[in-house]
């Protein structure tokens, strides 16, 4: 990857208020085409925030609002009139907890959001691509018309990602996507990341800073609603720039 | 640096860390001193004291290594941590070949017991003293996190190989004029190469302190502009 490929997504001068709270001030920051970006720090830095502001889902919350640039491929998310449908079709997202529809099959979880969107093609294909695509389809195969909720945890997790991708999007934005997740889960969940990057841009907010160090090839350090420092992910978990990003990767802080 | 670790039990390892590297830097010191007394003093109860204490030495070595791989597993460092404990990893196996030097050292002293001293002998003294200087320096760079002065170890070294010429020059002329004196030169010449080296050794250490305080290497600069 050339760091002079153009930014798969730019941010500028970004803030973001939750009625009188500040909650994401003034970041600017790029993302390559087809890496993973970590967004790592304390509680209430701002990082969840920051990262629904990247699908203009910030601003369903109540009070939510942001000002300032972000860009997808060199195309403003907020200009008027455009429809955040949208653009949350090109830039999924993956929640903390895994929150399969509860009354529909794995099958028809996957296809959701392409029925939704009125989609008339045959679905079975984009099921078995989206389900290989989350290294679920060997379990699964066999039940996809089994309740979604039969599945476990880190499957059901997966069942979310397959979700996400059935839309076909260019952007994934992971929420502690592996949180609520053993310890074997969260590695099927990282490896996945691995593989999803020759084909998406991640973007992942996480507070397991091991975490952000395995699956990121640029890390960014949030702190109290500042991004203090981007950087390789090597180089910030190595040698960072800024004393409060070193005092928080060796766990100084509080 | 005033801040630190939320968790105090690993601050704690770490600073027992620190100790123990220290104190292993501070038997090594006394070592290599001793050595060379014996040498000069031609004193077999000071090379055997040096021999006794490098048990200790080497004891202190296996526990670092084993607090270092410890430290990897459990606590997973990052950062300026990361390099410290790397460091420390690296700067035990030289402290321990300092330690090592020092006992060759101190059984050359045993070979010379009852012999008469050459003339080198202030200048085998001078070499010791420029020797132990350095690994002193470097510990206190280390301790200090001073990479400044750890480059003034970095440089201090062409005094110790000029001085170590001029001793292996006067050994090897004093050997063509008399035979009779070769086992006591040869011996002496071995004493010089191990001081040369332990300074070697101080080098290592110093460029290691650069890199544990700034995160560059400044190890074979000429050997990786080449790659």
């Amino acid at each position: 990857m050339s760091a002079a490929a153009p930014p798969k997504i730019r941010v500028e001068g970004l803030d973001a208020w939750f009625g009188e709270t500040h909650a994401v001030r003034d970041v600017s920051l790029d993302v390559r085409p087809l890496s993973v970006l970590a967004v790592i720090g304390p509680s209430g830095c701002g990082k969840s925030t920051f990262l629904r502001c990247l699908n203009r889902m910030h601003e369903l919350v109540p009070g939510g609002r942001a000002t300032g640039k972000v860009t997808l491929d060199g195309e403003d998310l907020y200009a008027r009139g455009v429809d955040p449908v949208s653009i949350r079709r090109r830039v999924g997202m993956v929640f903390q907890r895994p929150n399969p529809f509860p009354t529909m099959t794995i099958a028809d979880n996957v296809s959701a959001g392409l029925r939704l969107n009125g989609w008339k093609g045959r679905l079975e294909e984009i099921v078995e691509r989206c389900l290989r695509q989350a290294a679920l389809w060997d379990e699964v195969k066999d039940r996809l018309h089994s309740p979604a909720t039969s599945l476990s945890g880190g499957q059901q997790q997966r069942l979310c990602i397959a979700r996400a991708l059935a839309v076909e999007p260019e952007v994934l934005l992971m929420d502690e996507p592996a949180s609520a997740l053993d310890p074997i889960a969260t590695a099927r969940v990282e490896e996945l990341m691995h593989e999803l990057k020759a084909r998406y841009t991640i973007v992942v907010v996480t507070h397991n800073m091991q975490q952000a160090a395995r699956v990121s090839d640029q890390t960014a350090f949030f702190y109290m609603g500042e991004l203090v420092e981007v950087g390789d992910t090597e180089t910030i978990f190595t040698n960072p720039r800024e004393q409060r990003t070193e005092d928080y990767v060796t766990g100084k802080f509080g | 640096m005033v801040t630190t670790h939320t968790d105090r039990a690993y601050e704690a390892e770490l600073q027992e860390l620190r100790d123990k590297l220290l104190a292993m830097g501070g038997k090594v010191e006394a070592a290599i001193e001793l050595s060379v007394r014996a040498v000069l003093e031609r004193e077999q109860a000071i090379a055997d004291k040096v021999k006794t204490d490098d048990r200790e030495v080497n004891r202190l070595e296996v526990e670092i290594d084993s607090a270092c791989r410890r430290l990897l597993a459990l606590r997973q460092p990052a950062a300026s941590d990361l390099r410290f404990i790397t460091t420390a990893l690296k700067i035990v196996t030289d402290l321990e070949r300092m330690g090592d030097l020092a006992v060759n050292i101190a059984e050359r002293g045993i070979d010379l017991s009852g012999a008469p001293p050459l003339p080198p002998q202030h200048r085998l003294a001078r070499l010791a003293e420029l020797s132990e200087a350095q690994l002193k320096k470097a510990l206190d760079a280390f301790v200090s996190r001073d990479a400044a002065k750890a480059e003034e170890v970095m440089r201090g070294d062409d005094i110790l190989d000029a001085l170590y010429l001029e001793i292996f020059n006067d050994l090897l002329t004093l050997m063509m004029e008399d035979s009779r004196v070769i086992r006591r030169a040869t011996a002496l010449m071995f004493v010089a190469k191990h001081l040369e080296r332990f300074g070697d050794h101080a080098i290592n250490l110093a460029e290691m302190v650069v890199f544990m305080v700034r995160g560059t290497d400044v190890r074979h600069p000429r050997s990786r502009e080449q790659a």
